[in-house]
């Protein structure tokens, strides 16, 4: 008797799940989800607080040109804060796949948290944009990953290029960050360039994302009378480290990577950042069209502020996957219908996100905000660096370097 | 020869900041034989109140020494009273309890202030202003030393010596001596022992707040996570040089400052955090009772 009840029980309870299943695919509240995740909280908040800017423009550009739908469909985001903590990035992304069942994922800034998020998506098949990472290893986990930016065997070169021949500097030390992917890979870059160059690394410290004190390292450091210390890591420490070096008497110009790319690193170290120099995705001065229209947007937006190169990247990640959603939408509608959220989990959805993954693999030319964007046979953009000086306060075009 | 005087330099700023933690953990268990693991989160509420103390009254934007001695005062009395509270909420009612219970408690208060702090506050870190414009000034042979640097070693010696002088020259000192000795017998001597162990939680509570504040304004990255790795380590400062001892933990918080200096200026900051507990291990095998501690027979 028991097992009877049971059984009309289940089949009372699937019928309902299945009416409300169909009831959804012919309704008109079918949507478009896109995950994003990033810190939006954390030691490295800016990074996922300026990513979610960038998207958020591009959302409202969407708005005002198509009522925020691509081929019928409303397009929403989700976002998820990893707390700058690559384990819960993992679980970010978990999120977004299972139980949101995003069709792309944007994210994230930091490589190390990229590479944790990434394998996942590769795993679901789903697209994954990096706005911004620049680790080799992170388009390396599969072909569903994807970045806008260029990468840091060129960043790290560039940079010794421009210490060793701009600067003149023969002598330089290297701070980097222990545990972060990033930092170890722009050490390696950055050292080998500068030694073919014919300069010297004379010393090599490191410390940990979070460190209060970095006394010990500069004081190391400063005994070895370097021409300049090269830091390859995220604003936080960076603006912290600045300022104890100075304190200790070290005059030298700081060096360092696009992980100083934020609006609180002046905040944070303050006066001693000047006389340092930094890689970068973009100047703000620069006179691409493109960039200047989506400044004059973003101000509007955000009272007045500026954006940093991050929001950018994460404004053309957004409309690069905007334009593919496009295109799919105007060539093949039939296949589009599946990107509905109540396709979630279908094989159409399936054939749906490999089309996707395609069509952003094959993005040539594509006319950014950051400059102009080629996916390569590894799916890295290849686009010119900028070095910026800081002075007085503010971060001024120095130079820019072509890879 | 520079590079190892300016590492000691930068390690005694340390060492005075875990000392004057390592004062809090000493004075309670010297009086309850408790160890009071949410001290290292009074000491994050420290940095915390210093850095609302200083925005009301605009210390970052016009520095002065009055205002800065401001923010370190309003920050230390109001720990001193956020420390009574704890005392009298969470700890007076299970001071008769097992030992055990009065420690999960003390567990359950860090855990308490730590993710209230994250609900108050936010996760993210917050930035502490210049209270006082940092200025190096050049020592001989190489060796710098910031006004900021002064201020910490300084502030923390003043205080350990007013501390001092309270404990051995006050009747309240003595009254606190007397109660670390015996409970019964000193309640027998009319001293009101409640009143004096509320009172060494407000002094060692208050100490915290003044090394939150001192901390922050060398690294000005304040979070409500922490107190958590300084607290471990000024407690193992504590029992380096001999739990319930004040002087043991004023050397004990130094030898931490240093070592942990000396192994990440000369090997690497992989190990700092390893060291002190390998000097809690090292202490423990040959010197159960620390530094300055004498080993006391347990009764049976």
């Amino acid at each position: 008797m028991k097992l009877r009840h049971g059984t009309l029980l289940a089949a009372v309870l699937a019928a309902t799940i299945l009416a409300a299943g169909c009831g959804g695919g012919g309704g008109g509240n079918d949507e478009l989800v896109i995950g994003e995740y990033g810190s939006l909280t954390g030691g490295d908040a800016t990074f996922g607080t300026s990513t979610k800017a960038g998207v958020e423009v591009a959302m409202a550009e969407l708005a005002t040109e198509s009522q925020g739908k691509i081929g019928g469909l409303t397009v929403r985001t989700v976002v998820e804060d990893d707390q700058s903590q690559a384990q819960e990035a993992a679980t970010a992304v978990q999120k977004l796949i299972n139980q949101d069942r995003v069709i792309a994922v944007v994210g994230e800034v930091a490589s190390s948290r990229s590479l944790a998020g990434g394998p996942i998506c590769q795993a679901a098949g789903v697209p994954m944009i990096s706005p911004s990472s620049t680790n080799p290893k992170v388009t390396q986990v599969g072909d569903c990953i994807f970045r806008m930016c260029f990468l840091d065997d060129f960043q790290g070169r560039a940079v010794a290029q421009f210490a060793f021949q701009n600067l003149g500097l023969k002598k330089v030390a290297i701070l980097k960050d222990l545990k972060s992917d990033y930092s170890a890979g722009l050490t390696e870059f950055f050292g080998d360039a500068f030694k073919k160059l014919g300069g010297t690394i004379i010393a090599e410290q490191s410390y940990q994302a979070g460190d209060q004190d970095f006394s010990a390292q500069l004081t190391a450091i400063k005994a070895k009378h370097p021409d300049a210390i090269y830091i390859p890591g995220y604003y936080t420490e960076v603006g912290l480290i600045a300022r104890k070096a100075r304190e200790l008497g070290i005059t030298q110009p700081l060096l360092g990577s696009d992980g100083w790319e934020s609006s609180q690193l002046l905040a944070i170290g303050g006066d001693s950042m000047n006389g340092s120099y930094y890689s970068n995705h973009w100047a703000l001065d620069m006179p691409n069209p493109r960039l200047q229209a989506f400044l004059k947007t973003y101000r509007d937006k955000y009272g007045g502020s500026d954006p940093d190169a991050i929001a950018g990247l994460a404004y053309d990640a957004a409309n690069v996957l905007f334009g593919c959603l496009k295109k799919i939408a105007a060539d093949d509608p039939a296949t589009f219908k599946a990107f509905g959220s109540s396709k979630a989990g279908t094989p159409e959805r399936k054939a749906a996100e490999a089309k996707l993954r395609d069509l952003i693999a094959a993005t040539k030319d594509y006319a950014g905000v950051t400059g102009t964007i080629t996916l390569d046979a590894n799916r890295n953009a290849s686009k010119p660096l900028v070095v910026l000086e800081i002075k007085g306060g503010k971060k001024v075009f120095n130079t820019s370097i072509n890879p | 020869m520079s590079e190892f005087l300016q590492q000691l330099v930068n390690g005694v700023t340390w060492g005075s900041v875990y000392a004057l933690i390592a004062l809090g953990y000493t004075m309670v268990y010297g009086i309850l034989r408790l160890i009071n693991f949410a001290h290292g989160d009074v000491y994050m509420l420290g940095a915390f109140i210093g850095l609302f103390a200083s925005r009301w009254l605009h210390a970052g934007d016009h520095p002065s020494p009055g205002r800065a001695l401001l923010v370190l005062l309003t920050s230390m009395l109001a720990c001193a009273l956020i420390g009574m509270v704890i005392e009298r909420l969470a700890y007076k009612p299970v001071r008769k309890s097992p030992r055990l219970s009065a420690l999960i408690t003390a567990i359950g208060v860090s855990l308490l202030i730590e993710n209230g702090g994250v609900l108050l506050f936010g996760a993210s870190p917050r930035f502490f202003p210049q209270i006082v414009v940092q200025k190096p000034i050049p020592l001989a042979a190489g060796v710098v030393i910031s006004n900021q640097q002064i201020i910490v070693i300084v502030v923390s010696l003043v205080l350990m010596l007013a501390l001092r002088w309270l404990v051995v020259y006050t009747r309240v000192g003595k009254a606190m001596q007397a109660v670390s000795h015996n409970h019964m017998a000193a309640s027998l001597m009319g001293i009101s022992v409640d009143r004096i162990i509320t009172f060494t939680f407000m002094i060692g509570s208050a100490l915290a707040a003044a090394a939150g504040v001192l901390v922050a304004l060398q690294a000005p990255r304040i979070e409500p996570y922490m107190g958590i790795l300084p607290g471990l380590k000024a407690f193992v400062a504590a029992v380096l040089g001999g739990i319930g001892n004040i002087p043991g933990a004023v050397v004990g918080g130094l030898v931490m400052g240093i070592a942990e200096v000396l192994v990440t200026g000369y090997l690497s900051p992989s190990y700092r955090d390893a060291i002190a507990f390998v000097l809690l291990i090292v202490i423990l095998l040959v010197r159960p009772a620390g530094i300055f501690g004498k080993a006391v027979a347990e009764k049976v």
